[in-house]
């Protein structure tokens, strides 16, 4: 396979950072009460992953290794704010929806971790990709948990009314309780057809915080197989 | 008084940090194996949190705002909290041994928890002064440590139990937070 089509292929499925690495569950569990708030915190959280990544890839030989993190860090913020401050502007709704979880976007293991992982010993093209691919890995994800709790909490998908009229919606899927409950309803499934999660190895490399710089501490432990 | 009082509560209970806003879900998850082990966690965190309010406020209140340098703060408040827990790292491991000994592991781990720089963002958000900021963040990471000690307590009795396969590991834990989130919920009737 094209090795940019393989980035997608990881990212997506193979490696999908939520689903199968159980990486970002802070955002994952707190704007999933509409699909469309998962829609736009993923897409959000892919535009940041994809710029940090080329810019990370490319200042690569230029960040000295003992500096790195901070460095990342610095670079992640910025991304962050701008599209915090376009969001602002040309979004107002989602500012809204989203609110605190917007800037908390640096704090998201997933983009230091590809940072640490792949972009900083990658060209920029394939970089880019593997953001794409992260990206829309955990974009696929929330809209699916966004999707399944608007669907039972609240009886619509997107805003429009799907459910038989005799439905009455289970309201607590729509508030806090219902995002822990519908992602361990998501694990138990996939562990029951057989997917396995990596989380267990990542648990067992006693990386037990298993945020972003230890998450990609993790990914190193594993053989990274990201060569 | 009062509104001080309150807002302790407010953060520890009402809107707990973990259960309500989930802020800090990767060491909630991961840290609460054991009860021991979560408790000093929480510790350490009530300490850095603590900390690191006090001095984002003082921050944004003497430097940001009046330089109306407002859309930096994502970056220097992330920047302050990264340095900071080193600070208190190397300050602890000079001044007293035994509580570094006992909290050195987690601190590192701390820089990342979404909690505290959730705090410092929610404290500006919400137009808090210096010792409201202080108290709200001291509130949150005791509700935080509340939530971590339950749910390592919950899990230490998970552990002896016959699960049914496809719910063992991670869905079983989301499952007991989910409870210990319908139990919190209680707290939002409360009225003052």
């Amino acid at each position: 396979m094209n090795k940019y089509l393989e980035r997608l292929y990881n990212g997506i499925i193979k490696e999908n950072p939520t689903m199968i690495l159980m990486l970002g569950m802070c955002p994952t569990l707190a704007v999933s009460t509409r699909a469309i708030n998962g829609i736009g915190m993923g897409l959000s959280t892919t535009a940041v992953l994809i710029l940090s990544n080329v810019v990370i890839s490319i200042l690569r030989k230029a960040i000295p290794d003992e500096v790195r993190l901070p460095a990342y860090i610095v670079i992640v913020a910025s991304l962050v704010t701008v599209t915090e401050l376009l969001i602002e502007a040309y979004l107002p709704s989602l500012y809204e929806a989203l609110g605190i979880y917007i800037p908390l976007i640096v704090v998201n293991c997933i983009i230091l971790g590809r940072a640490e992982a792949y972009a900083n010993k990658n060209e920029p093209g394939v970089s880019a990709m593997d953001g794409l691919g992260m990206g829309l890995g955990f974009t696929i994800a929330l809209t699916i948990a966004g999707a399944l709790r608007e669907l039972i909490g609240n009886g619509t998908l997107f805003g429009a009314n799907v459910m038989p009229a005799g439905f009455e919606p289970i309201g607590i899927f729509v508030q806090p309780p219902g995002a822990f409950l519908v992602i361990a309803f998501i694990i138990m499934i996939m562990n029951a057809i057989g997917i396995k999660t990596r989380q267990r190895k990542l648990v067992e490399s006693s990386c037990d915080g298993c945020c972003s710089a230890c998450a990609s501490r993790c990914e190193k432990a594993e053989g990274g197989d990201d060569k | 008084m009062k509104s001080l009082i309150l807002i302790v509560i407010t953060s520890a209970l009402i809107n707990n940090v973990v259960l309500n806003q989930f802020l800090g879900i990767c060491s909630f998850l991961g840290v609460s194996k054991q009860i021991k082990a979560s408790a000093s966690l929480g510790v350490a965190v009530i300490f850095v949190i603590t900390i690191a309010s006090a001095v984002a406020s003082l921050l944004y209140d003497y430097i940001l705002a009046p330089l109306g340098m407002d859309f930096m703060k994502t970056i220097v408040f992330i920047l302050v909290i990264a340095a900071l827990v080193q600070i208190v790292e190397m300050f602890l491991k000079k001044t007293s041994p035994a509580i570094y000994k006992a909290l050195g592991i987690f601190l590192p781990l701390i820089t990342t928890n979404c909690a505290v720089l959730g705090v410092a963002l929610t404290n500006v958000q919400n137009g808090y002064n210096f010792i409201q900021s202080v108290l709200c963040g001291f509130g949150t990471a005791v509700g935080y440590t509340i939530a971590i000690v339950l749910l390592a307590s919950i899990r230490s009795r998970i552990h002896e139990e016959d699960i049914p396969a496809p719910l063992r590991g991670a869905p079983i834990v989301l499952i007991s937070a989910a409870l210990m989130s319908i139990a919190f919920m209680g707290f939002s009737s409360l009225n003052f």
